[in-house]
């Protein structure tokens, strides 16, 4: 296990409160137990205020465009396929704006891990509905109450089978850490959906809501029964569900290509014998 | 004797096999050493309509299609009708006898008598051999390679079908009107169009990645890179959608990975912020836009030069870029390659621009000498650089070390947000100034590596055709004719058409008596360009927006209109 501290402490342009600063140090915590120094990770991230967070620790970072992470991630990941690709961001940058990338990079099946910092509001652009907003959440955007049902990232992980799909909440850090390892380690894509409340524009999905709320998965819950998973996913009010949803084993999109097997793609040379080869083919 | 020569069209609906016909054949006359210049026009749809393929035929060098048909292969009673106004005096048409075409010159075919429905393409393939003087030996082993390996019974029904053809023809003693006369130059040739020496090129550059989502007319790009993928260790990745496309580009090249996209005007709409966000994080990516005419869908298969100015200012903020726009296809392979190493030397988006015509005109081709020609080499020396690494440590020259992340233990940050010289969000209003220059440093030496416009003909003409892109064989050929008319003409042809240099090309326009320009599209944007680069304003103008490539006979045609 690594010293967390390789990993930095860097002043933030959060507000006082936010449950980023839970999710910072669980994600460093998360590297440090993994045996994962800073060089040896890449973050991809969009834009928003979750999407800020990996500037704020020492690791390789590409923060790209609002909703773009995911292409980001499976470009670079296939580049070097020896490097672990983590994206940070918030839940409009990933289920609104990049929601069919969302959906493609499941398919996909690349060796991602994704973290969604989902407090159900935009927080950057100050308190407008974001895609996991309830309906009926009042903003100055929608007056009159969100009208849309929410997207449920869980389920619609858990509906196109994704290698591993997790909840957790930033007020309980050793799960947030335990589900954020478990993720790294799972091959192929992983979700981990963090529920973090937004001091500034969210004063109804409080700290407390999700408190009095959020319940660990017992032990007996079988996380390779899809059928069970999409009973589970749907749980939501009330009683909220953490922890490992499901979980499935199909192959990482990299093990389909035999380019991917050995060197970085990013360090392979022109093979000239079968490029003239090749080009025969036009004669 | 023979002809030097002669223009073939071969028309009919889709899924008539016309293709098939014209693939195989093209096939045999560059393997029989003749050149070619192929322009294909077909209808957005799979079955139906009128599509054809003409393939222009000589023994010598030529660069331009021609739109007068000399040899017409019918394969409905449409194409006859369709094409008669573009028939030359001694025309001949070769149709099914079953369809009754009434000319003078017409050659009717029972292929009832010596083919099926689904083995008909081989009986025209035994007929044309025969007209056009070509060895039935060479054709059938051209017919054989396309169709791949076959069982040996499909072999000898495909003999059988082509003999029969081919001693019908011999005892018909057909007209040798359109026979050709030998070629001399045997040397081998590939037979390429503009995206397959585009793909080349690129591969020959090192790329080692591509995304594409598909679109017409760019999509032969990436299947050319798929079908090379396995053999030569790449990634094609179909995404989806081209934000994904170019996003993913991006990504693999900030991890070490040359990296190009492929697409067409409205697929390029899509992936326009994802051009700026190559500048701003200064990740070297290719991009190459093959136009067809717009706006919105327009003619999804047809030709048009009109996104020049699109692709010139698409992205938002400042930041250096260069565009290419081949006129050949032997210069689509080198410009692609070099755009690659344009992109990874300074750190941006790098543009080409070709068409309908160019992606899909087949050549005959040189073949590249691939062993003389090296790769780009991605990244910086991370034993090179000081300590802490700065991505976007401020050079004079605005070019950074670019180290890749995961390859040392450097840590490698991008950003699409104004950044500091290590590459983290900032809002430092002095930084972002210096960032700002610093990029616009790097066009400073882009502008020293632009390709000069071709200048050819008359040190001081007194009619000067200026043009870019894929209209240069016909601008060539247009000022060829006009030259032996005794006129004394000139062409100035640009390839690279950003960044302008007008210290390499403003002597030429003021020297002309008359300047005409020569493009592909309604606005005369490469003009307004010139003019707004130069302030020189061209008062001439041809202009094609129909859908169609600019042919010789069109400059022709519209100089003395």
């Amino acid at each position: 296990m690594l010293d967390v501290t390789i990993y930095g402490n860097y002043e933030t342009a959060w507000c006082p409160g936010c449950g980023n600063f839970r999710i910072l140090p669980a994600v460093k915590k998360a590297l440090a137990e993994s045996n994962l120094a800073p060089h040896q990770v890449t973050f991809i991230s969009g834009i928003g205020q979750a999407a800020k967070a990996p500037h704020y620790l020492n690791a390789n970072l590409f923060n790209g465009l609002h909703g773009r992470s995911l292409p980001v991630a499976t470009g670079a990941r296939l580049a070097n396929h020896t490097q672990p690709v983590i994206v940070e961001s918030g839940d409009g940058c990933n289920y609104g704006e990049g929601g069919n990338h969302f959906l493609a990079a499941i398919r996909r099946n690349v060796d991602l891990t994704l973290l969604v910092h989902n407090n159900q509001v935009y927080g950057l652009t100050k308190g407008q509905a974001s895609p996991t907003s309830d309906e009926g959440f009042v903003t100055k955007a929608q007056p009159h109450g969100v009208a849309a049902a929410p997207f449920n990232p869980i389920a619609i992980a858990v509906a196109l089978q994704a290698n591993f799909v997790a909840r957790a909440f930033a007020g309980l850090e050793d799960h947030l850490v335990a589900m954020i390892k478990q993720a790294l380690a799972h091959p192929g894509f992983a979700l981990v959906d963090i529920l973090q409340p937004c001091v500034s524009f969210n004063k109804v999905n409080t700290f407390g809501w999700y408190k009095n709320r959020c319940y660990l998965l017992p032990d007996s819950y079988d996380p390779t029964d899809w059928a069970g998973a999409m009973v589970k996913a749907h749980e939501w009010g009330d009683k909220i569900p953490l922890g490992v949803i499901y979980k499935n084993n199909r192959l990482p999109f990299e093990a389909h290509f035999s380019c991917l097997q050995e060197v970085p793609l990013a360090r392979q040379p022109v093979d000239k014998v079968k490029f003239q080869e090749f080009l025969g083919h036009f004669k | 004797m023979g002809r030097h020569d002669l223009n073939l069209l071969i028309g009919g609906e889709a899924g008539q096999g016309l293709v098939t016909i014209a693939m195989i054949l093209t096939k045999a006359l560059v393997r029989s050493g003749y050149f070619i210049v192929v322009t294909q026009s077909y209808q957005s749809r799979i079955r139906g309509g009128h599509n054809t393929f003409a393939i222009r035929i000589s023994p010598a060098e030529i660069i331009a299609s021609r739109a007068q048909v000399d040899l017409l292969v019918a394969l409905n009673e449409e194409t006859v009708r369709l094409h008669r106004p573009e028939m030359s005096d001694a025309a001949l048409i070769l149709v099914d006898e079953r369809f009754a075409a009434n000319h003078d010159q017409v050659l009717k075919v029972p292929f009832q008598e010596f083919a099926t429905d689904r083995s008909v393409n081989v009986a025209y393939l035994g007929i044309l051999t025969q007209l056009l003087g070509l060895d039935a030996g060479l054709v059938f082993q051209a017919l054989e390679d396309y169709f791949g390996a076959k069982k040996p019974e499909v072999t000898a029904a495909n003999e059988a079908v082509f003999n029969k053809a081919v001693q019908w023809a011999e005892e018909k003693h057909l007209p040798e009107t359109v026979r050709l006369a030998p070629a001399t130059d045997r040397r081998e040739r590939l037979m390429l169009n503009g995206n397959e020496a585009i793909a080349l090129g690129a591969i020959a550059a090192g790329v080692k990645f591509c995304a594409f989502y598909p679109m017409t007319p760019s999509t032969s790009i990436p299947l050319t890179l798929q079908a090379a993928a396995d053999t030569m260790g790449l990634v094609v990745e179909q995404a989806e959608d081209e934000i994904a496309a170019i996003n993913m580009a991006i990504g693999a090249s900030y991890a070490g990975a040359p990296a190009m996209v492929a697409t067409s005007g409205g697929g390029f709409a899509l992936m326009v912020e994802g051009v700026s966000l190559a500048g701003m994080t200064e990740t070297p990516v290719f991009i190459v836009v093959a136009q067809r005419p717009g706006p919105a869908t327009g003619l999804p298969t047809r030709t048009e030069q009109g996104d020049l100015e699109f692709v010139l200012h698409a992205g938002h903020g400042e930041f250096p870029r260069a565009i290419f726009a081949p006129g050949t296809v032997e210069e689509c392979f080198h410009l692609s390659r070099q755009a690659l190493f344009l992109a990874e030397k300074y750190q941006t988006p790098i543009f080409l621009l070709t068409d309908q015509f160019l992606a899909d005109s087949y050549r005959a081709v040189t073949p590249f000498d691939i062993y003389s020609l090296n790769s780009v080499a991605v990244g910086s020396d991370p034993a090179a650089v000081p300590r802490p690494y700065q991505r976007y440590a401020l050079t004079a020259t605005g070019i950074s070390p670019r180290l890749l992340p995961g390859l040392s233990e450097h840590l490698v940050v991008c950003d699409s947000d104004e950044h500091t010289a290590d590459g983290h969000i900032t809002e430092d209003l002095s930084v972002r100034r210096q960032m700002v220059e610093k990029r616009l440093r790097k066009e400073g030496g882009l502008r020293q590596e632009v390709i000069p416009p071709a200048y050819v003909g008359h040190v001081s003409p007194d009619l000067l055709l200026v043009t870019w892109g894929s209209n240069r064989g016909a601008v060539l050929e247009a000022a060829a004719t006009l030259k032996n008319r005794g006129q004394k003409v000139a062409v100035l042809c640009f390839s690279q058409v950003w960044p302008l240099v007008p210290e390499q090309f403003l002597d030429h326009l003021q020297g002309a008596r008359e300047v005409v320009m020569v493009e592909g599209n309604a606005l005369g944007q490469m003009a307004r360009l010139i003019r707004r680069e130069t302030g020189f304003e061209m008062k001439k103008h041809i202009r094609r927006y129909d859908g169609l490539p600019i042919t010789p006979e069109y400059i022709l045609q519209t100089l003395s209109s």
